[in-house]
């Protein structure tokens, strides 16, 4: 009886801009203009200036839990950077706000989720995305069907799905790589590896020395990139997404990145996370990374930097007023949505407000209230 | 005696079993180091160390199937499922396999284990994490279901439900697990599943609730008039539900209304309210009625307030009731 190896493979990781700011200019080719890395650097000072008034407001008690980006952006960015906004369809996680807002979702409506209000999710018709996903996992099969529909209609159009490490762990995630898979579908998975899933270390999550050969077992191709790094993160998605395109099917990544923050605002990282790891990630900050570079070109000055700070200020604060100001929703909010034509009985409870007694209640049908204290038309409780 | 919320007599209450019973291992989400989110487990494992207090991956399916698999071989497994709207993908392995495996094997493989899962709204937390499915799981055969609403019976119910034989959802309402302290004794002793607790006697009607809603009732009835004598049973125990008591005291007041956060429709204020009506039928003075969740899902929090019930809500239900 023979006995071989039936199967032998790698995984690929690559770096294109270091922690220092220095480029790999062979690897950069066809990238990243010039022009790119400054506008997507100047959207990473918006977005880390977003985080910080939405922790803010938290803090301030008037915005629910939050589950801060920081660190994040340009693994966000440089997915979302290439793929067509408003073609090809975002599916989100909760931590990827720039990947959203560069693709054109209102900066207002992830406050407005995080305050406890759905218009957050009513995502508008023009914008390629679902709206964001706490459920872990769920999200995977959903955009494992969405890229189905495209291939079915014959759209020249991708996805692409943010998770994180933890959700690895899920049935869900394994369903998704294996109908994408087998079915071909032009969706990119992309794994957003920050180290930790709320308290819990990716060692704890997984045995696998990496997450990207977790696609191996479903035969797709894979790459692990520095997450941290615009160029790398925009690369490995480009070539993914030419992929699809192409008819190749799903393809992997797993990014690189750091949480930097806490989980949310409801959670105290240092309860479990070693202080020298938040330290050494702090240095492989996305932000100053990308500065240098773009300063080593001498695209990027001090000047600049004060003057993106500051233009950064004034938007997120019309972003923070927007979401501060709409009106409360009313209570039909919580009925008008369910189904597209509301049941008579649900009808009933959305004009009462009230779930006992429906056409009993002699103030439901116009008459008199009974009367305050004593209630003197109370009959006596009677037992047989 | 120490005065203790409802986090901290839940974490003594393993704490004391742990120490007892070799066989209890805690697994879940975040329940290690962390403590839990909501702190629940924290210090259990220091305490008890990594392979009793277990870290687990990210999925609740895997969290329960195991957990089955560990009581199957004689293990008493304490999983924690984060928040109750994650209980979505344990619903296999907890309602087809954990729920009937007793039955289906005829009593040849059993499954013992609690099923810690924080409850309810009103705290101001995000999608999925303010749902009350308990009504679900009172449905699915072979499932026991606990709610405690105070620290004290917290204690005794989740001791009882670590020892029984069979498996129970030991549902904790978040809203009640820092809001109220109470001696709670150090020294053992249980609440049996299936006791109902008369909260407060009164002889014109009788309030039946659970969970936070107890809290809501209980100001309720500091709203009605004095005159009015409300008897208010904290059921503790959805499933098997105590029909005695219930009963007992629906006979002496005619009169009923029953209390939950959960929608209206299939919601366990259905059952309540059919079993007064087939046991109570010649004492009822007026319909049973239902002050509880509308029919629609829980609302992100800027709503929650307009879709839980409230004592407002209670006062009204209890006055048509009165008034019929
Ligand atoms: C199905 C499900 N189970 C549990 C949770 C609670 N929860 C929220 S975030 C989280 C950790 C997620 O970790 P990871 O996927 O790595 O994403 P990250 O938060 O690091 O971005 C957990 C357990 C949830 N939201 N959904
Ligand atoms: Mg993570």
């Amino acid at each position: 009886m023979p006995r071989k190896t039936v199967y032998r493979a790698e995984v690929e990781y690559f770096q294109i801009l270091d922690e220092e700011g220095r480029l790999d200019t062979e690897l950069a080719a066809d990238t990243l203009s010039d022009g790119d890395v400054k506008a997507l650097y100047e959207q990473m000072i918006v977005c880390r200036e977003f985080d910080e008034q939405a922790f803010k407001l938290q803090r301030s008690g008037r915005m629910g839990t939050f589950p801060q980006n920081k660190g994040q952006e340009a693994m966000a960015l440089g997915a979302a950077r290439a793929l067509r906004k408003g073609v090809d369809h975002i599916v989100p996680y909760y931590r990827e706000n720039p990947a959203m807002f560069l693709h054109g979702l209102p900066m207002h409506y992830v406050l407005l989720h995080w305050m406890g209000d759905e218009r957050g999710n009513a995502i508008p018709r023009n914008v390629e995305m679902n709206a964001l996903c706490l459920a872990i996992g769920t999200q995977t099969l959903h955009a494992a069907g969405i890229a189905w529909a495209y291939k079915l209609r014959k759209e020249d159009r991708v996805v692409l799905c943010f998770f994180g490490d933890g959700s690895t762990s899920t049935g869900d995630f394994h369903e998704a790589m294996n109908f994408a898979a087998t079915l071909k579908l032009p969706v990119i998975f992309c794994c957003i590896n920050n180290g930790w899933a709320i308290s819990v270390p990716c060692a704890k999550q997984t045995a696998s020395e990496t997450f990207a050969q977790k696609a191996l077992a479903y035969g797709m191709p894979t790459v692990q990139v520095d997450g941290n790094d615009i160029f790398a993160m925009y690369k490995a998605t480009r070539e993914a997404w030419d992929r699809a395109r192409a008819g190749g099917g799903p393809s992997f990544i797993e990014a690189l990145t750091y949480r930097l923050g806490d989980h949310t605002t409801a959670d105290d990282a240092r309860r479990y996370r070693p202080a020298a790891e938040l330290e050494a990630a702090v240095l492989r900050d996305p932000l100053p990374r990308t500065r240098k570079y773009l300063e080593s070109r001498g695209l990027w000055d001090e000047s600049q930097e004060t003057k993106a700070q500051e233009k950064a200020k004034v938007l997120v604060h019309e972003v923070v007023q927007a979401a501060l100001n709409i009106p409360k929703p009313s209570t039909d909010d919580i009925f008008d949505f369910v189904f597209e034509q509301i049941p008579e009985s649900l009808a009933q409870q959305k004009k009462t407000m009230r779930t006992d007694s429906i056409g009993e209640d002699p103030t439901q049908i116009g008459l008199k209230p009974p009367t305050e204290p004593g209630m003197t038309e109370k009959p006596k409780a009677v037992s047989h | 005696m120490p005065k203790l919320d409802l986090v901290g007599a839940i974490n003594l209450a393993l704490a004391q079993e742990m120490e007892r019973d070799e066989r209890i291992v805690l697994l879940g989400e975040d329940i290690g180091l962390n403590g839990g989110v909501f702190r629940v487990t924290d210090g259990l494992q220091k305490r008890f160390g990594c392979e009793r207090v277990v870290d687990s991956p990210l999925s609740e399916s895997g969290i329960i199937g195991t957990s089955i698999g560990l009581a199957m071989a004689g293990m008493r497994p304490v999983p924690e499922i984060q928040f109750e709207g994650f209980l979505g993908p344990a619903y296999d392995q907890l309602v087809n396999q954990a729920a009937r495996c007793r039955s289906r094997t005829r009593g040849a493989f059993t499954c013992p284990m609690t099923v810690r899962v924080p409850i309810g709204g009103g705290i101001h937390a995000p999608e999925l994490h303010s749902d009350s499915p308990e009504a679900v799981y009172a449905h699915t055969p072979g499932l026991k279901v606990v709610m405690p609403s105070r620290p004290y019976d917290a204690k005794g119910l989740l001791l009882s439900a670590l020892r029984d034989p069979d498996p129970v959802i030991f549902f904790e309402p978040k809203r009640v697990y820092r809001s109220l302290k109470e001696e709670v004794p150090e020294e053992e002793y249980t609440i049996p599943i299936g006791k109902a607790q008369v909260v407060s006697e009164g002889t014109d009607l009788t309030l039946i609730a659970w969970g936070a809603m107890v809290s809501e009732c209980l100001e309720a009835i500091d709203r009605l008039p004095e005159e009015v004598s409300i008897e208010l049973i904290d059921l503790r125990t959805i499933y098997p539900m105590d029909v005695e008591t219930i009963v007992n005291s629906v006979l002496k007041t005619g009169r009923a209304v029953v209390v939950h956060e959960a929608p209206r429709t299939s919601g366990f204020g259905a059952e309540v309210s059919s079993l007064i009506q087939e046991d109570c039928f010649l004492s009822l003075e007026a319909p049973v009625q239902r002050v509880t969740g509308f029919d629609t899902p829980m609302p992100y929090y800027k709503l929650e307030k307009a879709y839980l019930p409230d004592a407002d809500r209670i006062v009204a239900g209890v006055r048509d009731c009165l008034a019929y």
